[in-house]
């Protein structure tokens, strides 16, 4: 099991940021997110658009924005749970809390912070009917051991980054790739899109455009996909896996059934003091929760991270005094041993 | 400065008659949610970006709208339940050339 003071839900900026304001009062954190790195919506979503108000950076690309919180928070050792999803709390007779991800993984915290921002994100399905029959058994929404197609016949669909991508990457591993797209163009970055040009001048990929997957065949795993271009009749593209790409979208998800009051999918919280949850030592900080007056702002996520980590230390140390101390005064100690401080005036006589 | 009237049909099919300025820079997914007219979190999730297809519509009014950048048209191209009419609501900006623009909301995805 793992054990830590914080545990945060969402590894976005503001759960970032609570790492480094925990940090800042000795307390350690950890984070667990659905998505494989760190970042949120920054990373997922848009890494490449600029943001322009985040105080002190005229202007800052998402992606440049996640690896500095990430940097800034390094000193003081963040664990982190990635690629899962949080799924069921029990709170213990101590007060504390045990937060368990859908893949067994159990953590035991003083303090749950929830910054999840929109929710997990979870891959938008094709509406295609027995899609759902297949799932597993040869229909892969999302990539995770690139090896489990070694030698096998992939079909891939979708027109983004992550369709050309993966495409790129599984030619010279699976026996054949077939990339399918409603479109001849693609979105993705150019050099991608050169990439795949190539590989498909060169027969290494199959490319049908334009043209959708509109059945599933086999029994029970994958055989085939049904594909069918415009105005024209469908025809049959043998396949052992059917990998649609069609992006995330975020859904609340789980975090919905564990009694907190939600309205307007966001979790209430208690703004006048420190975020803090209809669940004493649950807070939930940033995007994902909702009080009068609420804006939906990395910064503002910043501010109530701070609170909430104040918060947190009096309700794991209540008989403490505590001051808060300016990090260019009281320096900053980080627990991988580093320590940062303002260096000293120098003291010299002029003779 | 005028308000314009826009006919926005909502998920449950329920027709809404609703006022937009043109002097806030809106745009129709801005209106939808100001309106309250869609679950908060099932729409504008990348904020207006044409990076999520969340505010798709189908337009069944006559107005001759401005034409699609490559960005909307690429995330259509990606998006389901798309029809012949569909756009972005988030590339719909409050204008008094749309006024009496019909709209329905197409299903969350």
């Amino acid at each position: 099991m793992i054990k830590t003071d914080i545990l945060i839900i969402g590894a976005g900026p503001t759960g970032l940021f609570t790492v480094f304001e925990a940090g800042l009062l000795k307390l350690k954190c950890h984070l667990i997110d659905a998505l494989p790195q760190p970042g949120g919506q920054c990373s997922e979503i848009y890494p490449k658009k600029p943001i322009y108000d985040i105080p002190a950076y005229p202007e800052i690309l998402a992606g440049d924005l996640t690896h500095k919180l990430i940097e800034q928070s390094k000193q003081f050792s963040p664990g982190f749970t990635l690629g899962e999803r949080a799924e069921t709390i029990e709170k213990q007779e101590d007060e504390t809390f045990i937060v368990t991800t859908n893949k067994g993984t159990r953590h035991h915290a003083k303090i749950v912070a929830i910054a999840g921002g929109l929710g997990s994100f979870e891959p938008r399905k094709p509406l295609i009917p027995n899609i759902a029959d297949f799932e597993d058994k040869g229909v892969e929404y999302i990539i995770k051991e690139p090896e489990l197609y070694r030698d096998k016949k992939v079909v891939i669909s979708g027109g983004g980054d992550s369709a050309l991508d993966w495409a790129i990457f599984l030619f010279d591993i699976a026996s054949e790739v077939t990339l399918i797209h409603r479109r001849n163009e693609f979105r993705g970055a150019l050099d991608s899109v050169e990439k795949v040009q190539e590989l498909k001048n060169l027969g290494k990929i199959r490319l049908i455009t334009p043209a959708e997957v509109k059945g599933i065949l086999g029994t029970d795993k994958v055989t085939g996909v049904a594909v069918q271009k415009e105005g024209e009749d469908a025809f049959i593209v043998d396949a052992d896996h059917f990998i649609p790409l069609f992006g995330l979208s975020p859904k609340l998800g789980p975090i919905g059934n564990w009694g907190l009051d939600i309205e307007k999918n966001a979790i209430k919280v208690n703004n006048a003091l420190d975020y803090q949850t209809n669940i004493p030592g649950v807070y939930a900080i940033g995007d994902v929760n909702t009080y009068p007056g609420k804006l939906k702002l990395i910064l503002c996520g910043f501010h109530e991270a701070t609170l909430m980590c104040q918060s947190a230390y009096k309700r794991i140390f209540p008989n403490k005094k505590y001051v808060m101390k300016y990090t260019t005064v009281g320096g900053v100690d980080g627990f991988d041993g580093t320590r940062k401080e303002a260096p000293k005036a120098v003291v010299k006589a002029i003779e | 400065m005028q308000d314009i009237n826009i006919k926005i049909t909502d998920r449950n099919g329920v027709t809404h008659d609703v006022v937009a300025p043109t002097d806030m820079a809106m745009n129709l997914m801005e209106v939808v949610r100001s309106y309250e007219l869609a679950e908060e979190g099932t729409i504008g999730i990348c904020g207006g970006m044409a990076m999520c297809a969340s505010c798709q519509c189908y337009v069944t009014s006559h107005h001759e709208l401005p034409e699609m950048s490559d960005d909307e048209d690429a995330m259509l191209a990606e998006a389901f339940h798309v029809e012949d009419n569909s756009r972005l609501g988030c590339q719909i900006q409050m204008t008094s050339a749309i006024n009496g623009l019909e709209v329905v909301l197409a299903p969350e995805s």
